[in-house]
């Protein structure tokens, strides 16, 4: 019964191929982590240090947007920034009710039937619509019978956060425990009264940081509105007609720019814009980290 | 002596069960011989939480040792510490000695592939893969090297024979793993286990998904291979534990009263006859006539 | 039980049964609204198609034409091939940069990288989704395209001659080329193939992968085993809706494909794709020229869409095929 006597056992790794490919998958795993983060940082480095010089309060502040030939100092981004705000806020105040709206009908209406279950298969479709498409379609059914304004790159816009919108929402209602409904409704709630009541207070949370990133990505788009909004230099203050800028459209006319002072605006445009989103996917996290109650 | 009823014990030492003091490891006069495993004062420890505390005991070769117990008493964490899978949770520690046939199982330099290899396991709930059920069983012995056709068939063959699945699948091999009843899907994870000729068989409550046919199959198969591999078997069922084991290692939990935490600990551990029969232990007594657990 | 007799609070007065009850107004005002934003999204989708077809009507009138290669408004000639090679090239450059490494993060983030160190490399990939569009384009545009060019130019003088990589990589040479559309397209395509692949991997159950490992495989041979089985249809159907993204994006295309409507296996040599036309020259485009435009927008629309069509199927066959076939 003695130990001793057992014949030795060998518990050493094994043959060293298959150490040897087991090491070399972790290390290409490992090399496709630092290729992502090299252009990352390649593009922020440069839109930050390129960008900061250019960046002033009166560049911020100022107006108009000065012609291409002029160097910085003079005028300022104003206009599209203000373009870029207002067009984006516009966008979101159409597409977030409405898209949280669709998500409450796909999760708590529609259920297995078939036109919900067609909406949220149509819903995800739409999200691979390409952004240039709904540039388009609004130019195709507004623009050329009322003309270039605020108003339009904001539908357009509104039709690209619509989806995502829709999609990031439904997840978040998905996530309520039915508990929580049922409780409700055995106190002879109504089902409107119980969504609004409860399951939408419960999903807030991941309900404002889904619409916050899907702003933050339709801030940054440009193609939509290269069809409806028809580039200016000077601040429109009426959104809803007239042509308007905004920060990304600017950004793509001054990229082809051989004059300096145009392309030194880009930058600065650029880093507002990144600064904008950034700022945007900040404040979704925070919301995510303190308000949602239900996460996956 | 303590009541049948949870030991509250103060939280600082968890004393020694009193039986396994008493009972020396020479009295088991029914021993084959040759040690498998030997553990000595195992504590487990998830963090700094206490899962188990002072396990000590001998498997034999070609016996099956059954570890029985209410839940949440840390039978099935003592079982993967004996192949290491509790090397997959990153907070998970061991303290105490376990030794495999002589070898530190956790000494520095041992290889936990080479365990696994040695040391197979079954667990609860069916997880084949969602390959064919040949490429199910091949798996095992593909990776560690075996490319021949010839060779592969025979093993295949032959692994599933031994786990009473062979008549059953051998006219779909190319079928998908995932298509098989839960009795069925269960042999072909033990012919899968098999195939790459551990020495070492532990199963997780192997049966407790399925209906009693199975379970008889199960439990039948498990006497047919007992001959050539050393079993170690978690069960629920007390029953199963008489039909089927040597052995039986009977466990149970310690509450702490100030962090309300449980600890799981071997209470005692003979030959199954005695444990059933002749409990010496009042908490091993209560449990398997049924007042408790 | 004379209680239930009692009325119900919402039930109108002297209605026939005391349990009667007619939905308040304002609860069937609220499902007509829920259910109008979810049709919107059919009511959006028609009217894209519609309106844009109608627009683009004059071009698809001239037939076969549009598959020429011959595109010339001046004599309103719009062949639109070398716009679909365009697109298709670098979407596909796109993708065989992207996929390895979007798979690889993926497995790099659910196997290797313990849970607490994911979440922030996750913010990091993240990060590189948040990058609009347009600024890839500058950046691609003032810094990324001069410094490629120095770059393709040596390959090209070293592959010249060679057969096959000449043909690919040799001259004519240009900073802003089918290449470099291609290369940042894979930057902004990998956020999102990395989270959808992730995502499915994340779905494989732990008692699957510990089988695996209690066989005795190391990480590599488990993934192999139980990790890709399980996952190999929703890492397609990521891959293709990646595609899907890497087709369809316009704006950063647009300043780096270099404006030169060609087709060529020369993938250093600059080139143009539908969006990347589309963006460009709509300004000044008019009749038949806009209708062509907007006809290429069309088949944007349509390509997308399929793409998409494909790619859910495939992810079901694949859960379908999971549960036991």
């Amino acid at each position: 019964m003695a130990a001793m006597d057992q014949p030795a056992v060998d518990l050493r790794e094994p043959a060293g191929w298959r150490r040897t490919k087991n090491r070399i998958a972790t290390w290409l795993m490992v090399l496709a982590f630092v290729a992502v983060l090299i252009p990352l940082g390649f593009v922020l480095y440069t839109v930050i240090a390129k960008g900061a010089s250019t960046i002033s309060w009166s560049f911020l502040t100022g107006s108009p947007i000065p012609p291409n030939v002029v160097p910085v100092g003079i005028g300022g981004m104003w206009p599209a920034i203000y373009g870029t705000l207002v067009i984006t806020g516009l966008a979101a105040v159409i597409a977030v009710p409405l898209g949280v709206l669709g998500a409450i009908y796909i999760n708590e209406y529609g259920g297995r039937g078939p036109l919900a279950q067609v909406v949220r298969f149509m819903s995800d479709v739409m999200t691979g619509v390409p952004s240039i498409v709904m540039g388009l379609f609004i130019f195709s059914i507004w623009v050329l019978h009322f003309g270039y304004s605020g108003l339009a790159g904001a539908f357009a816009l509104a039709c690209l956060m619509l989806p995502v919108v829709i999609r990031s929402s439904e997840e978040m209602l998905k996530l309520v425990p039915d508990p929580l409904r049922e409780a409700s409704y055995a106190l002879g709630a109504t089902k409107s009264r119980v969504t609004l009541t409860v399951v939408l207070p419960a999903a807030i949370g991941g309900i404002v940081s889904g619409a916050l990133l899907a702003i933050a990505r339709a801030a940054g788009e440009t193609a939509p509105l290269l069809f409806t909004i028809l580039t200016v230099t000077a601040t429109n203050p009426n959104v809803f007609s007239g042509a308007n800028t905004a920060l990304s459209t600017q950004i793509f006319s001054n990229a082809t720019q051989p004059y300096l002072g145009a392309q030194a605006r880009a930058w600065g445009a650029a880093l507002t814009l990144i600064a904008i989103a950034f700022i945007l996917m900040i404040v979704a996290r925070m919301v995510t980290a303190r308000f949602t109650r239900y996460s996956r | 002596m303590d009541s049948p009823e949870q030991n509250v014990v103060a939280s600082a030492q968890l004393p020694k069960p009193a039986a396994l003091q008493d009972t020396p490891q020479d009295a088991f006069a029914t021993s084959t011989g040759t040690s498998i495993f030997d553990a000595k004062g195992i504590s487990i420890y998830y963090g700094s939480f206490r899962a188990v505390t002072d396990v000590s005991l001998t498997i034999y070769e070609n016996e099956i040792t059954a570890f029985i117990g209410p839940s949440g008493c840390g039978k099935t964490t003592v079982l993967r510490t004996l192949n290491r899978l509790n090397d997959l949770i990153p907070e998970a520690r061991v303290e105490g000695e376990v030794h495999y046939r002589g070898a530190n199982l956790y000494g520095s330099g041992v290889s936990p592939i080479a365990v696994r290899r040695r040391i197979g396991m079954v667990f609860q709930k069916p997880n084949p893969f969602p390959k064919s059920i040949y490429d199910n069983v091949a798996y095992g012995p593909r990776i560690n090297g075996i490319r021949n056709k010839a060779k592969l068939d025979e093993i295949v063959e032959r692994s599933l024979r031994q786990a009473a699945l062979w008549d059953e699948v051998k006219n779909r091999m190319n079928k998908s793993g995932l298509g098989l009843s839960g009795g069925q899907a269960q042999r072909l994870c033990i012919a899968r286990t098999l195939a790459v000729e551990p020495d070492v068989v532990l199963m997780d409550e192997p049966a407790s998904a399925l209906d009693p046919i199975a379970t008889g199959k199960i439990e039948d198969l498990m006497h047919e291979i007992k001959s050539q591999y050393t079993i170690v078997i978690v069960t629920h069922n007390m029953q199963q534990a008489t039909r089927v084991s040597d052995r039986t290692a009977f466990y149970s939990v310690l509450v702490n009263p100030d962090s309300d935490t449980r600890t799981g600990t071997l209470v005692e551990y003979g030959s199954t006859q005695q444990i059933f029969e002749d409990p010496q232990d009042p908490r091993t007594q209560a449990y398997v006539t049924g007042r408790m657990g | 039980m004379s209680t239930a007799a009692q009325a119900d609070p919402a039930a109108p007065a002297g209605s026939a049964s005391p349990l009667a009850h007619r939905r308040p107004l304002g609860d069937r005002i609220f499902q007509i609204l829920a259910a109008s934003a979810g049709v919107l999204v059919l009511v959006i989708l028609a009217l894209i198609a519609i309106s844009t077809s109608q627009q683009a009507a004059s071009w698809f009138a001239t037939g076969w034409k549009i598959f020429t290669v011959d595109w010339n408004p001046a004599t309103n000639n719009f062949g639109a091939m070398s716009y679909i090679y365009g697109t298709l090239l670098t979407a596909a450059i796109a993708i065989i940069l992207s996929v390895p490494i979007s798979v690889a993060m993926a497995l790099l983030l659910t196997e290797v990288v313990p849970h607490r160190w994911a979440r922030p490399i996750v913010y990091v990939v993240d990060l590189l989704a948040v990058v609009p569009s347009v600024v890839w384009g500058l950046w691609g545009i003032l810094v990324f395209a001069p410094w490629l060019q120095r770059i393709y130019t040596s390959i090209a003088s070293g592959v010249k001659g060679i057969p096959v990589l000449d043909a690919l990589f040799g001259a004519p040479v240009s900073g802003a080329s089918f290449f470099t559309a291609g290369l940042i397209l894979a930057f902004m395509i990998t956020p999102i193939v990395t989270s959808l692949s992730r995502e499915v991997i994340a779905t494989v159950p732990a008692i699957d992968k510990e089988g695996a490992y209690a066989l005795g495989a190391t990480r590599w041979e488990m993934i192999t085993g139980a990790v890709w089985p399980h996952s190999q249809g929703g890492i397609v159907g990521a891959v293709l809706l990646g595609l899907g993204r890497a087709m369809g994006e316009t704006i950063a295309v647009a300043l780096v494909i270099g404006s030169s409507p060609v087709i060529t296996s020369h993938l250093f040599a600059a080139g143009y794709s539908m969006p990347a036309v589309i963006a460009n020259q709509f300004g000044e485009a008019s009749g038949l020229f806009r209708s062509a435009l907007i006809g290429l927008g069309v088949l944007l629309f349509v390509i997308t869409i399929i793409i998409n069509l494909i790619a859910r199927g495939v992810v079901e066959r694949s859960a379908r095929r999971k549960r036991g076939a």
